[in-house]
């Protein structure tokens, strides 16, 4: 109040600028609104609602009566002293970290090497993008009969080739469980990275790498030089995204394995999904997935913070 | 092809049989002692979503709706999304009038108050037997009755074990023998699905009661007993390892594509196994350790009616009455390969179909899966599938696998 008053200095022009500007922010506010009210009902509520869960002991009657009583840490307590887990948050670091490492890499190789223009690299490019198209439950099933222990295509292609003798339970074997459900996540992963990498490499002036092949530098040091430093932005927007979306994966775990076998391919999300939806703990099953809004928070709010700092600095 | 008309003119028979005799007595709702009018129309939720067994219950509701005068409002879901899509209904007080919901949620539903009991509706649960009536109770009162409902046999290829000389299994050391006898190649000697879902549990169940355990103690020697049964069978190599992620319809795909000799599957199955027409198979009971039929749980889905006004509620139960009538029983059995629900119903079925008497003795004897726990089976059922599948996996010994199960039980409740 006091500062909007004091930035005002001219009285005579006062009473005409105050409506004008009042205006304004009327018109500002009301192209606001929609987005607000939508961002207030669809997100701030549910999100709301998720936390106050998380603090109640949420039965199945609690839907119907309303009545949920408050429990305080309660929730909390017993997710953290259960024996499940310090293993699925490990299994929930493993899966994410791997996932995103790998979809990053293969993204990247892949959109420096449709940068240049070949015959068919448009078409090629494309195709390439089909696993974002599909359905991550038709994805998941695909893959699912890939990994099968006696009649998947994976199994036989590597005996046939050699590489195994006895067929891997990649599904059903506490080894194997939740790298299949990696690879596949990998697999789903790759083209988002690609589409986003791609179209920040495209918008980095060609003149530059013109530039430094005149000065002699060589396609690694075009890379490490320009493109890189670049492409952190673009870089920082991908690994923030792709850390929610792995984070949140869950489709892929349930067609693919329920989070089995003996629990060894379960995440946070899996296991909130079973705490409400098999045991009716809903209480508990709300507490998990806050503690995936907390980690999902803590990532963005880093995104920021060093997306603030490199404007501060290119500034 | 007989099988599929037959029924059909059967209940459209017995339609016009029942539309003279409403005609005659002024509607469903003057059984419940009042004179309640019925709502012109209700709201339907079921889990039938494939499409023989979609288009039998539509034909059902359609002739239940001509029969009662009350239109029918359906919506059908996957079963995974049945329960997500009840509490939703539930906390908006939007539920369907008449649900048809997996029996042991119904204790989970009932507790709520969101149900009606129906013998306020003047619906009983006579001629069920006391399994089936119990499935549908809680609190000692009757919300729910099933047109039909299913249960867990052990089915045999016929052709491989007439070459193998194996006659099927009728006590455990037999079942194992067997098991490990048929395995040849490619060819596995039992195909069950021990998924670690509710779905998983249901299949273990058996082998459990089999061995003389109950679910109020998962720690005991005859849980033990049961659970090193089934790990002797993965460990022979009887079984695959990959039982472990499979459900039942993909169980139920390795017989019938001759890679499994035997499978452990309901009677729903024998539908698909027909409509496959790759397996000539036989049924029998699942194998007890004394040589018994072991007790199987009882499946199937139940109709109960939500709360609402007294005239939408007395519709419910009209439509409950008729989709339960003897006629809708036989026909859904003979639709969906599920055994109707009243005993005398279901006997003459069987005596009508034999290669159901299995299922129809079985059903008998059935156990509902809530019986002993209530609202409290779902826990120990997680528990309980997490050991089976920690024992397969060869994380803990079957023993301290049940142990701990039976620890997050009792620190569960």
């Amino acid at each position: 109040m006091a500062v909007s008053a004091l930035s005002v200095p001219r009285p005579v022009a006062a009473p005409a600028l105050p409506l004008l500007e009042r205006r304004r922010r009327l018109a500002g506010a009301a192209f606001l609104a929609p987005a607000a009210l939508y961002m207030i009902v669809f997100f701030g509520y549910p999100m709301v609602h998720n936390l106050v869960m998380g603090s109640q002991d949420y039965s199945v009657s609690s839907f119907y009566t309303g009545d949920a009583p408050f429990v305080g840490f309660d929730n909390y307590a017993a997710i953290f002293s259960d024996p499940a887990f310090w293993p699925t948050l490990g299994r929930t670091a493993m899966f994410t970290v791997a996932s995103i490492v790998f979809q990053f890499v293969i993204g990247l190789a892949l959109a420096v090497f449709f940068v240049r223009r070949f015959p068919l690299s448009g078409v090629i490019r494309a195709l390439l993008l089909l696993p974002w198209l599909l359905p991550l439950v038709v994805s998941a099933s695909v893959w699912r009969w890939i990994f099968d222990q006696d009649n998947g295509i994976l199994n036989i292609a590597l005996r046939g080739a050699g590489v195994i003798d006895e067929p891997i339970g990649w599904l059903n074997t506490v080894a194997w469980s939740l790298v299949s459900v990696i690879i596949t996540n990998i697999w789903i992963g790759i083209p988002f990275n690609l589409v986003l990498l791609h179209g920040g490499l495209q918008a980095i002036p060609g003149s530059l790498y013109e530039a430094a092949a005149l000065d002699g530098a060589g396609p690694w040091r075009q890379f490490t030089h320009i493109s890189w430093p670049l492409l952190k932005p673009v870089t920082q927007v991908t690994l923030v995204l792709g850390l929610v979306y792995t984070l949140k994966v869950f489709d892929v775990i349930a067609v693919m394995t329920g989070g089995g076998p003996a629990s060894s391919s379960q995440t946070l999300t899996v296991w909130s999904y079973q705490l409400s939806f098999n045991e009716f703990l809903f209480g508990q099953g709300a507490a998990v997935g806050n503690l995936l809004i907390v980690i999902a928070l803590i990532a963005g709010l880093a995104y920021v913070r060093s997306a603030q700092q490199s404007l501060r600095s290119a500034s | 092809m007989n099988r599929t008309i037959v029924p059909v003119v059967v209940s459209a028979s017995v339609l016009a049989l029942a539309a003279c005799s409403t005609a005659a007595d002024p509607g469903a709702g003057e059984s419940s002692g009042g004179t309640t009018d019925l709502a012109a129309s209700i709201t339907q939720l079921d889990g039938y979503t494939d499409g023989t067994s979609a288009e039998a219950w539509q034909s059902m509701l359609d002739e239940c709706s001509d029969e009662t005068g009350v239109a029918i409002e359906r919506q059908s879901l996957p079963t995974s999304q049945m329960m997500p899509t009840i509490l939703r209904q539930a906390s908006s007080r939007s539920m369907a009038n008449l649900i048809f919901v997996d029996n042991p949620n119904v204790q989970q539903i009932a507790a709520t108050g969101a149900l009606a009991p129906l013998d306020s509706l003047g619906l009983s649960a006579d001629g069920y037997p006391d399994g089936i009536a119990a499935a549908g109770s809680y609190d000692g009162s009757l919300y729910g009755l099933a047109p039909g409902v299913n249960a867990l046999a052990l089915f045999y290829n016929k052709d491989i074990l007439a070459d193998a000389g194996v006659e099927p299994p009728t006590t455990w050391d037999e079942l194992r023998a067997a098991a490990a006898e048929l395995t040849t190649g490619n060819t596995y000697g039992l195909s069950m699905a021990l998924l670690p879902t509710e779905e998983g549990t249901w299949q273990f169940l058996p082998f459990f009661w089999g061995a003389g355990a109950e679910l109020t103690d998962v720690g005991s020697d005859e849980a033990v007993e049961a659970l090193t049964f089934v790990q002797g069978l993965f460990d022979d190599g009887s079984v695959s390892a990959s039982a472990l992620n499979w459900n039942q319809a993909e169980a139920g795909d390795q017989f019938t594509a001759g890679q499994a000799a035997m499978t452990i599957t309901g009677s729903w199955s024998v539908a698909n196994f027909d409509k496959a027409a790759s397996v000539d198979y036989g049924i029998v009971p699942i194998p007890a350790a004394d040589g018994s039929a072991a007790p199987v749980a009882l499946g199937g889905e139940v109709g109960v009616i939500s709360q609402a006004d007294d005239a939408e509620m007395a519709a419910a139960a009209a439509v409950l009455e008729c989709m339960t009538s003897p006629e809708h029983q036989t026909y859904w059995a003979e639709q969906h390969a599920y055994i109707p629900g009243q005993t005398a119903v279901a006997e003459e079925y069987g005596a009508a179909t034999p290669t159901m008497q299995a299922f129809v003795d079985a059903v008998a004897s059935a156990r509902p899966r809530t019986d002993d726990l209530g609202e409290a089976y779902p826990t120990t059922s997680t528990a309980l599938i997490e050991a089976v599948q920690n024992a397969l996996t060869g994380q803990l010994s079957p023993a301290d696998a049940l142990n701990a199960a039976a620890s997050s039980v009792s620190s569960g409740q």
